[in-house]
This record gives structure tokens, C-alpha cells and sequence, in this order.
């Protein structure tokens, strides 16, 4: 089967990001992205898919400006057969990340669709989820175990309390949480092997999809910001300070 | 136009952050001022449906009572929720692991945006949400018919779960989409309170070393009937399950008194106890970052630390 892998280009997770003074948004100019955290997860699952024999080829689909191609090629580096760029430099909601991937789907007819959980941007958690029910699929959200056998695939949900094992008819989609796998490093030829891969683009258009946002951003600025406190010397200060002073204990 | 909260529970107990999306939904349906009303849906849940009946301030509990829908499955929950949305301007739900599983599939088929996760109600339209890792707060304003939202549940406090005497109505139409299957679950079992909703928390990170280490810790958090939570860094190391995770990609705590065992304090865990009332970092490195969010900072080795806090936690309590 042909595994689909929706890939993000976001503020890398390790940039302490800086509010815009007129409050407009988040600084990334100048600001060092890479791939979503959860999404480098979602590629390494594929690969290995296909590594193991369950799946045919890997298809690397992202969404955004231009230098979304970089990360394109970064999943192709790793690993993916070929990408597809669906041009957009406007910001997109999830809602029309799930319409521009659900014609997708309808053109490449994957057995599976991969994604991370959730953007460590905009935090938004929806997207996989949304493509799943337009396209009338199950779902395994925040999954940390996949085994796919016959016409199933048995999924292993982190839930609140714990874990949750759910059996979901494929085709499916499904969002990846942190402990699926550790994502490889792609290596120097691989890179070198990365650049000759195929990435198709389009644009929403050419999809037929509606992306205008139904969220005004008015405004974007810092939370409060916390006050270090004191130190203390020792525990029996820490233990009098919280029941005396603090009077938490 | 009235509200519809979506409840949490496990059929047979209803959970208190149904009760923090409660308060929102007060809010909203204040502003338009429209009613409260909440829904049930599981198998076996009529328990449920009257305590939430007793909620507040609520009018009316509709109970969608169904084998289909014993374990929640987020394809057979989505059809009854989008039937049920047309009759409401703003559908509300705790930010769970059970209603982000959902409630995106509802936003969708009903062509609307989610907003995830508000941590304010500015009006019946307009939201504050935290992005990148609550490093940011957004206000958006959505121009959707109905507003599909859910709640971070440690920004506002809980609706009384007395007072209220809301009927309760039954609801059918429920269906097996025939997608998925239920095999089991496997929760983490403590006799200890649950880390969202309790009053102390007590987390560990990398510097615990060890799974078996975190036996200083939990003899700490019976001493002090806290939760045990931990760090990403320390569920990366395999020492404890990922549901303990505090942090962005885990679960967000704001209890009483917060304690940081071997903690650095990145980004992604500051942004999961941040709103904690009182923090307190325990680590030996005192350049860690946790410490400029700390009331209280102890620089010290924990393995010298934790056995003289529970020493002095005998003393004094």
C-alpha cells in the first residue's frame, strides 16, 4: 500500500520565539525552522512501513511558502519516495490543511495517511483528525503503537489515564504521538540521493480548495511573565517556607 | 440559541474538568444569553447524567445512551454530535484526550474551525488561546456559525457541581459507523490523586537516573497526597509511563504547589505547570532554568534533597 505523510515547516522546537512588538504574531523571519517534532515521527513510521514490506512507497505532502520544499526534502532525505508541495504563502487553519489533503488523497488513493498530533505552533491538535472524517476513515489519534495487518491495523492511543488499544479499518488515518519511535538521522548520501527525488507542486487552486481563514487573529502577545522567587539553604527551610509563608503544605 | 457542553466521564463517574468547561460555557451563554445544557453520551451512563444534572446553573442534560458509544469512539460519537450541533451556537468540551480525539471531526463536518484549548472568554465570538507552547497567547476571532471549542481546563475554575436541577432527556440515534473496534485499555491504577486535577503535584526529570528512583518521589507525594508527574525528558528515558507527562506535549497541571525534582525546565515542560500558585524547583545545577520561574529554589543534589524533605515533611506535618 501507498503511506501518505502530512509534514509540517515550523519554528524549530528549541528557539525561544519572540512575540512581534505590534502584536501581530510570532517573529520567524530570520528564525531557524525545521520539521514538526511530531512529524519527523510520522516520516520514520512510514519508512520503516515500507523497510518491513507493509508499504509500496512513501509520499511526503506539505503545505506552505516556498521553503516548505526544505522540508520536504529533509523527509525525502530520510527516506520518503517523492513529495508533493502544495504551494501557500498565506497561513492556513487546519480546516483547509484538511480539504487540501483530503483532494490529495482522492488523487493518490493511500491505503494509510500519517501525521504528527499536533504543530508546536499553532498547537492546534485537529488536522488529522479532520481529514479522517472528511474522508469518512477511522482514526487512531496520539498513537504510540501501529501494527497493520490484512484490511486492519491495530493502534495503541496515549490517553489520559493511560493507554487505549483500538482495531480501525484501513484506510485510516493516523496522528503519532512521541513515543512511536525515534526519527533516524538522514544520512550524508542519502541528502545527496534526497535532491534527485521528484516534488510535484500545486497550489489550492489546483485543488479546488477554499483556504481563506474563519479565525481573525486580533492580537498576539506575551503570557505573564513568573518572578524567580529565593533560594533557600536546606529542606527544613524549603518545608517552613511552604507551610508558613506559602501556606500550601 | 443555547450552549451544549460535551461531558467527560467513563459511565460511570462524571470528571471534574467537565465542570471547568462548565464555567466557560456560563460565560458564553451569559453573552448570548442563551442556556446551558449538556450532553452524555456513553453506555450505562445515567449515573452520569444526573449528577450532571445537578451542575449549576445547567437546564437541561441530554443522555445519548448507547452500546455504540460505550468506549467513546471517536467515529461513532462524531454523527450524534454533528446531528445534535445544529441546535446550538457554541459546542464546548473539556480538552481531554477523549474530546480532541472528537471534537475536530465534528468542526469539520459541520465546515467550522476548532478553537483549541481557550484559556479565555473575551466574548460570544472571541477567544485567548495559548500557541507555541503558551510562549504566546492569541486572541482570534471566529467567524463560524457555530463555535466548536475546547477547554483548557486548568484556567478556570470549576462550576459547583451542586445546586442545579436540570431535567434529563434521552437522545437515540446513535449508529456503529463500523470503522472501529474497541480491544481494551490498560490505565495506569494510583491511589493517588490524578495529576490534572490535583492540589500538589511532584514531577521528576532526567536527573532522577532511574525508574526506581522515583520511589523518592512518591514516597514524598504520600506524605503530601500529591500526584506524580514528570518530565518529557524523563518518559524519553523510559523511567515512568507517558501519562505522567507534564509539559506541551503532555498533560497541563496548575495545581496549589508545584515540585520540580531534577528538572531543567525546558520550554516544552515549563509550558505544562507555568500557572502552578507555587513552584518549587529542587536541582543541583543552579544556572537550570526552572529556577526563574521558581518561588522556591533549592540547589542541591535530590538524592540528598528528597531524603531530608521527607524527614522534615515528618516533622512538620
Amino acid at each position: 500500500m501507498k503511506v501518505l505523510v502530512a509534514i509540517k515547516r515550523v519554528v524549530d522546537f528549541n528557539v525561544n520565539i519572540r512575540v512581534r512588538g505590534d502584536g501581530s504574531g510570532v517573529e520567524t523571519n530570520n528564525v531557524k525552522m525545521s520539521m514538526n517534532p511530531f512529524d519527523e515521527i510520522a516520516v520514520e513510521e512510514a519508512i520503516r512501513m515500507r523497510e518491513a514490506g507493509t508499504a509500496e512507497e512513501v509520499v511526503a505532502v506539505s503545505i506552505g511558502p516556498a521553503q516548505s520544499a526544505e522540508t520536504i526534502r529533509t523527509a525525502l532525505a530520510m527516506g520518503a519516495d517523492r513529495g508533493i508541495h502544495v504551494l501557500c504563502e498565506t497561513q492556513t487553519e487546519p480546516l483547509a490543511v484538511a480539504k487540501l489533503l483530503k483532494a490529495i488523497v482522492e488523487k493518490e488513493d493511500p491505503g494509510l495517511v500519517i501525521l504528527g498530533k499536533q504543530a508546536i505552533d499553532d498547537d492546534c491538535n485537529q488536522t488529522g483528525q479532520m481529514l479522517s472524517a472528511l474522508l469518512g476513515w477511522a482514526q487512531g489519534a496520539f498513537i504510540s503503537k501501529l501494527a497493520v495487518a490484512g484490511g486492519n491495523a491495530e493502534v495503541t492511543r496515549e490517553v489520559d489515564g493511560g493507554l487505549e488499544k483500538v482495531s480501525i479499518k484501513i484506510p485510516a488515518v493516523v496522528t503519532v504521538d512521541l513515543r512511536l519511535n525515534e526519527p533516524r538521522y538522514a544520512s550524508l548520501p542519502n541528502i545527496m540521493k534526497a535532491k534527485k527525488k521528484p516534488i510535484d507542486q500545486m497550489s489550492p487552486d489546483d485543488l479546488g480548495v477554499d483556504v481563506a481563514p474563519r479565525m481573525k487573529i486580533l492580537k498576539v502577545e506575551e503570557p505573564p511573565k513568573r518572578q524567580a522567587g529565593v533560594k533557600v539553604e536546606n529542606a527544613a527551610q524549603l518545608v517552613d517556607k511552604l507551610k508558613n509563608e506559602a501556606k500550601v503544605i | 440559541m443555547a450552549v451544549l457542553v460535551i461531558a467527560e466521564h467513563d459511565n460511570s463517574e462524571l470528571k471534574p474538568a467537565t465542570l471547568n468547561a462548565v464555567t466557560v460555557a456560563q460565560e458564553i451563554a451569559k453573552e448570548i444569553g442563551g442556556d446551558l445544557e449538556i450532553l452524555v453520551a456513553g453506555e450505562g451512563c445515567g449515573g452520569v447524567a444526573e449528577a450532571a444534572a445537578k451542575i449549576a446553573g445547567v437546564s437541561r442534560v441530554l443522555l445519548a445512551d448507547a452500546p455504540e458509544l460505550a468506549n467513546q469512539l471517536a467515529e461513532n460519537l462524531t454523527p450524534l454530535l454533528v446531528k445534535l450541533a445544529s441546535g446550538y451556537s457554541h459546542l464546548v468540551a473539556p480538552a481531554t484526550t477523549t474530546a480532541k480525539n472528537v471534537m475536530p471531526r465534528v468542526a469539520v463536518l459541520l465546515d467550522v474551525a476548532q478553537i483549541s484549548e481557550i484559556t479565555a472568554v473575551v466574548s460570544a465570538d472571541t477567544f485567548v488561546r495559548p500557541i507555541y507552547a503558551g510562549n504566546a497567547l492569541a486572541t482570534v476571532q471566529s467567524s463560524d456559525a457555530i463555535k466548536v471549542i475546547t477547554v483548557r481546563t486548568t484556567t478556570f475554575d470549576a462550576a459547583a457541581a451542586e445546586g442545579g436541577g436540570a431535567t434529563v432527556e434521552a437522545v437515540d440515534g446513535a449508529v456503529d459507523a463500523g470503522l472501529s473496534s474497541f480491544l481494551g485499555q490498560d490505565l495506569t491504577k494510583s491511589e493517588r490523586p490524578e495529576l490534572t486535577t490535583a492540589d500538589i503535584v511532584i514531577s521528576g526529570g532526567r536527573g532522577m537516573q532511574s525508574s526506581d528512583n522515583f520511589a523518592l518521589l512518591e514516597s514524598i507525594a504520600d506524605k503530601l497526597g500529591a500526584a506524580v508527574g514528570a518530565s518529557r525528558a524523563a518518559v524519553d528515558a523510559g523511567y515512568v509511563p507517558n501519562d505522567y507527562q507534564i509539559g506541551q506535549t503532555g498533560k497541563v497541571v496548575a495545581p496549589n504547589l508545584y515540585i520540580a525534582v531534577g528538572i531543567s525546565g525546558a520550554i516544552q515542560h515549563l509550558a505544562g505547570m507555568k500557572d502552578s500558585k507555587v513552584i518549587v524547583a529542587i536541582n543541583k545545577d543552579e544556572e537550570a532554568p526552572i529556577f526563574q520561574v521558581a518561588d522556591y529554589g533549592l540547589v542541591e543534589d535530590l538524592f540528598t534533597a528528597l531524603p531530608a524533605l521527607a524527614e522534615e515533611l515528618d516533622k512538620a506535618l
